[in-house]
């Protein structure tokens, strides 16, 4: 017997959504199935130990149907012809039942024929590695972390992902994508004279990627490790972020958190007509502010980009086969497009991208992010520091919240630095900022040349009645925000 | 035989085919959760997406000397075929633990018993919610979500236990939108929720939700930042309870350093002795037995009279640490917990408050620094300017930012007479069970930075 790999072979029988479309066809005007087929492999060690090895499979179809101006969606993991002709049944009842009191009216304009495959960029699959060796780094990585007995715990964690969609409809559309995502987490928590302080690679969770295992390099991640505990180490003994009003720096890893609430989220065309008030929320954006308002400083340029490679949230047509293309939402400050499918496009007249996508088979597609990046400008970070006099470097996401409108935000990060008189001088442990959305993009500054650019994203971006969590990807340079209120921990 | 009974049997028919596959060395547990839901999306009253999921998926712990893997998957329905990819996995779990080291942490799976807790009910048909929620909202600006149908938990393993849960529930979670007389945006939070379904009750839900439009009606008071009195509504003080559960009752973050209740685990920190705080299934809205069977008490004091009694304890945590589980689920979060009552009367909330902020909900909270069990949050919602025990004004939202020793400890000035029962209406994946038993709460000083 070989030794094993990542890989896990399944017992599976194969699915074919085109026959099984063809077997229930009659059951609306117009009917769509997705099948989705998805792989987690999450392995974690902490403190020197394998603490979980998991292996998580969902696979089902979700059944559209739309009868009198109305979709509505019925999901089974019952693939057997019974079980499908069932769910389009249902889908099909339920649009009936509800077309008399629907929002708005769909049609097959919201699902345009596309045929298509795709494939992502990923290079090393599960089976080319052993799982004991893959194993062995997460505990080399645990034990690198701990560069001191105040190292209380450390932690390395993987998440692989095999992800299979495959959509067809009755009016010609017939594609498949495959994907092979990573999301890594290491972090240490330092803990020594009552004081406790954690670090991590960019944040915890922020290294997604669509990719294989290439994207597991050990030399750097063992020595990345070694530095993440030793600025663990140095938390503990740094002083609190002042409480000021003064420059402020934030890394990439910073700024996918800052650009995902307080870009992303407001330009949601579903927020913005209404669909999320009941959860998540409105949005201070209206319809009516679409080419017209200046969203932030003249060097905000913030780009819808579904193709880039290797970023978290990459696909070539979302959920309801749109064609992802890469569109400017905001130019030189300007807003232009909003964060919309075809069917919020439809209702609202506002210009959107392919952004209509599910979280998994059992969920119906809405809008949601996808890669939403800022693109560099010309300054590097050398420069951008000369720039301040007093201000704050921040780096690693650490907390997160913002109002129902996304306007008022308050974020934290893990490691800071002091910039005096344009060089770096303490670290700083507990810094924060708060600021409302649209003066804060106004007080841009500076944007860091393409060498600061960096690609991160989360898995875990949550919205949508019945809820989902979805993936998304961001991309940004180093940015450097005027006169922003920082402040530090409890004194 | 009911759909939800006839599921558990064949959840029991699997489980029995897995065991017998098992080898001297092996050991088994499977945990089991179903679905078959309705949910209707509103807005404005009309309905924005309509979803029917029915789900089953298995959940397999997998031990064998000294190792353990988890592996999961959706059932298909058909025993045959379901059974097949069961062996697999199984097949699967053993060539990995060849490659696997030892976990010290490992407990051994034991035999919990048997049980069966059932929750019937009458649900509404698709057509008829859409039908009830359209008519009871012609005349104001409904978005929400109807969730229905059964839910099923059940765990067996290789050594005896077998046990299950089963629902059928409903909930219409709703905002009611205004426009106030400075043109802002208001809205009220309400939610009906139960077992039987009664047209007449969701348009008296409906009614005391419109109830409490006039007063957002009015013009906004804008208030600085800044401390105020504040009454906590149930609601919110549901939000900032739900922040226990990242961390805050759960030993073995205690040990990771991730608590932030690290001094009152300590006991170097106290809260208010008006607080306690404890688990309750007697509330029957969740199962007492987590993944691997364990039995949770029927009740668990955590925090009696602002002192730390314990905090969650899994089993894995257990052995690592050398103590006794106290039936935790993995999470070691919150599965049915209620805040004692004290003795303010509801009706006298408003006058005891004076001059203050009536908080009906809280958004997006989150540690700012968890050490000090300090959070962020807004407000949203019904919230309102009070003079003199009279409601004002709505505010124009707020932010805070503030410790739990002081909202639950030193600035908590009274607790209410009784308590409202908030069932669970997160629905990631699958529609959650449990909920809580929280009452308001009056605070001194609590303070607003943004």
């Amino acid at each position: 017997m070989s030794a094993p790999s990542l890989a896990v072979q399944t017992a599976l029988a194969a699915f074919d959504p085109v026959s099984a479309l063809n077997a229930v066809s009659q059951e609306a005007d117009w009917l769509g199935l997705r099948f989705a087929c998805e792989t987690h492999h999450h392995r974690s060690a902490r403190n020197g130990h394998m603490e979980s090895n998991q292996i998580l499979q969902t696979r089902g179809v979700m059944i559209e149907a739309l009868v009198e101006g109305q979709i509505a969606y019925a999901a089974t993991s019952d693939l057997s012809p019974q079980g499908l002709s069932k769910a389009a049944r249902l889908a099909s009842e339920m649009a009936r039942a509800t077309a008399e009191h629907r929002r708005s009216d769909l049609s097959v304009q919201q699902r345009p024929a596309s045929v298509a495959r795709h494939q992502g960029p990923s290079k090393i699959r599960l089976d080319q590695i052993s799982l004991e060796d893959f194993t062995d780094h997460l505990i080399k990585a645990t034990q690198r972390l701990k560069v001191s007995d105040a190292i209380v715990t450390a932690v390395a964690e993987a998440t692989l992902v095999e992800s299979e969609t495959h959509y067809v409809t009755t009016s010609g559309t017939d594609l498949r994508q495959h994907h092979l995502l990573s999301y890594q987490n290491f972090g240490a928590i330092a803990a020594e004279g009552g004081e406790t302080q954690q670090r991590s690679l960019n944040g915890p969770t922020a290294r997604c990627l669509q990719s294989g295992l290439e994207s597991f390099n050990w030399d750097e991640l063992l020595d990345e490790c070694e530095r993440t505990g030793q600025e663990a180490l140095a938390l503990l003994g740094a002083e609190n972020c002042p409480d000021e009003t003064m420059d402020l720096i934030l890394s990439p890893d910073q700024m996918l958190l800052q650009i995902h609430e307080s870009i992303g989220h407001p330009l949601e065309l579903d927020r913005i007509l209404g669909d999320e008030r009941n959860y998540a929320g409105w949005s201070f954006v209206k319809p009516e502010d679409f080419g017209t308002l200046q969203y932030g400083s003249s060097l905000m340029n913030i780009v819808f980009d579904p193709g880039l490679s290797g970023e978290f949230a990459s696909y070539a047509f979302d959920d309801g086969g749109a064609p992802a293309e890469r569109e400017h939402l905001i130019r030189e400050g300007r807003l232009l497009r909003g964060l919309g499918g075809l069917e919020s496009q439809s209702r609202s007249g506002i210009p959107g991208v392919a952004n209509f996508r599910s979280s998994g088979w059992n969920r119906a597609p809405i809008d949601r992010m996808a890669n939403i990046n800022l693109e560099p400008g010309n300054t590097s970070f050398d420069d951008m520091l000369a720039q301040v006099e007093r201000g704050v470097y921040m780096q690693s996401n650490r907390s997160w919240s913002i109002d129902d409108y996304r306007n008022k935000f308050q974020f934290g990060c893990e490691y800071a630095q002091l910039i005096e008189e344009g060089r770096l001088t303490r670290v700083l442990k507990n810094p924060n900022y708060r600021g409302i959305t649209l003066p804060f993009w106004h007080s841009l500054k500076a944007v860091g040349s393409s060498e600061t650019f960096k690609m991160y994203g989360t898995p875990y971006c949550g919205k949508g009645e019945p809820n989902q969590m979805i993936r998304v990807g961001h991309a940004s340079p180093t940015c450097l925000f005027k006169n922003i209120e920082v402040f530090g921990g409890a004194r | 035989m009911s759909a939800n009974d006839s599921r558990i049997e064949g959840f029991r028919r699997l489980a029995h085919a897995a065991f017998a596959m098992l080898s001297g060395d092996e050991d088994l547990g499977l945990s089991f959760s179903a679905e078959n839901q309705n949910y209707v999306r509103f807005n404005q009253g009309r309905v924005r997406q309509a979803t029917h999921v029915d789900q089953q998926r298995v959940t397999l712990d997998f031990r064998q000397k000294g190792r353990r893997l988890v592996l999961g998957f959706d059932l298909t329905g058909s025993l045959p075929m379901d059974q097949a990819h069961l062996a697999a996995l199984i097949g699967h779990a053993r060539d990995e633990c060849s490659a696997l080291p030892q976990d010290p942490f490992v407990t051994p799976l034991e035999n919990h018993g048997e049980g069966h807790e059932a929750h019937p009910g009458i649900l509404p048909s698709v057509g008829s919610i859409s039908n009830a929620v359209f008519n009871a909202s012609q005349n104001v600006d409904l978005a929400g979500l109807y969730a229905g149908g059964t839910q099923i938990r059940a765990t067996a393993n290789a050594e005896g236990t077998f046990r299950s849960f089963s629902s059928e529930s409903f909930f219409l979670d709703h905002s009611i939108y205004t426009v106030n007389a400075d043109g802002e945006n208001k809205a009220v939070k309400g939610l009906y929720a139960g077992n039987v379904y009664e047209e007449k009750a969701l348009h008296a839900a409906l009614s005391e939700s419109c109830a409490k439009l006039p007063a957002l009606n009015r013009n906004n008071k804008t208030l600085p930042r800044g401390s105020y009195r504040v009454f906590l509504a149930p609601q919110a003080v549901e939000a900032l309870m739900g922040m226990l559960s990242w961390g805050a009752v759960s030993h073995g973050a205690y040990q990771r350093g991730e608590c932030a209740f690290e001094g009152l685990a300590r006991g170097d920190l106290q809260l208010s002795p008006l607080f306690s705080l404890k688990e309750n299934f007697r509330l029957g809205l969740s199962p007492r037995f987590t993944a691997t069977g364990t039995v949770a008490p029927e009740e668990l004091l955590l925090i009696e009279r602002g002192e730390l009694r314990t905090l969650l304890i899994h089993e894995r945590t257990a052995k690592e640490y050398g103590l006794t589980a106290n039936g935790a689920s993995g999470g070691e979060g919150l599965r049915s917990p209620e805040i004692l009552c004290g003795d303010l009367d509801p009706s006298d909330a408003l006058k005891r408050l004076g001059t203050g902020i009536y908080l009906g909900n809280l958004h997006y909270l989150n540690w700012s620094e968890r050490k000090t069990a300090r959070l962020t949050g807004m407000t949203r919602y019904a919230c309102f300017w009070v003079e003199d025990g009279e409601i004002m004004a709505p505010i124009k939202d707020l932010r805070f930012d503030e410790s739990l020793y002081r909202i639950f400890g030193s600035e908590l000035e009274a607790i209410t007479q009784n308590s409202l029962r908030l069932p669970e209406t997160d629905t990631y994946q699958e529609r959650s069970l449990g909920g809580s038993q929280v009452p308001g709460m009056l605070i001194r000083d609590f303070r607003f930075t943004l």
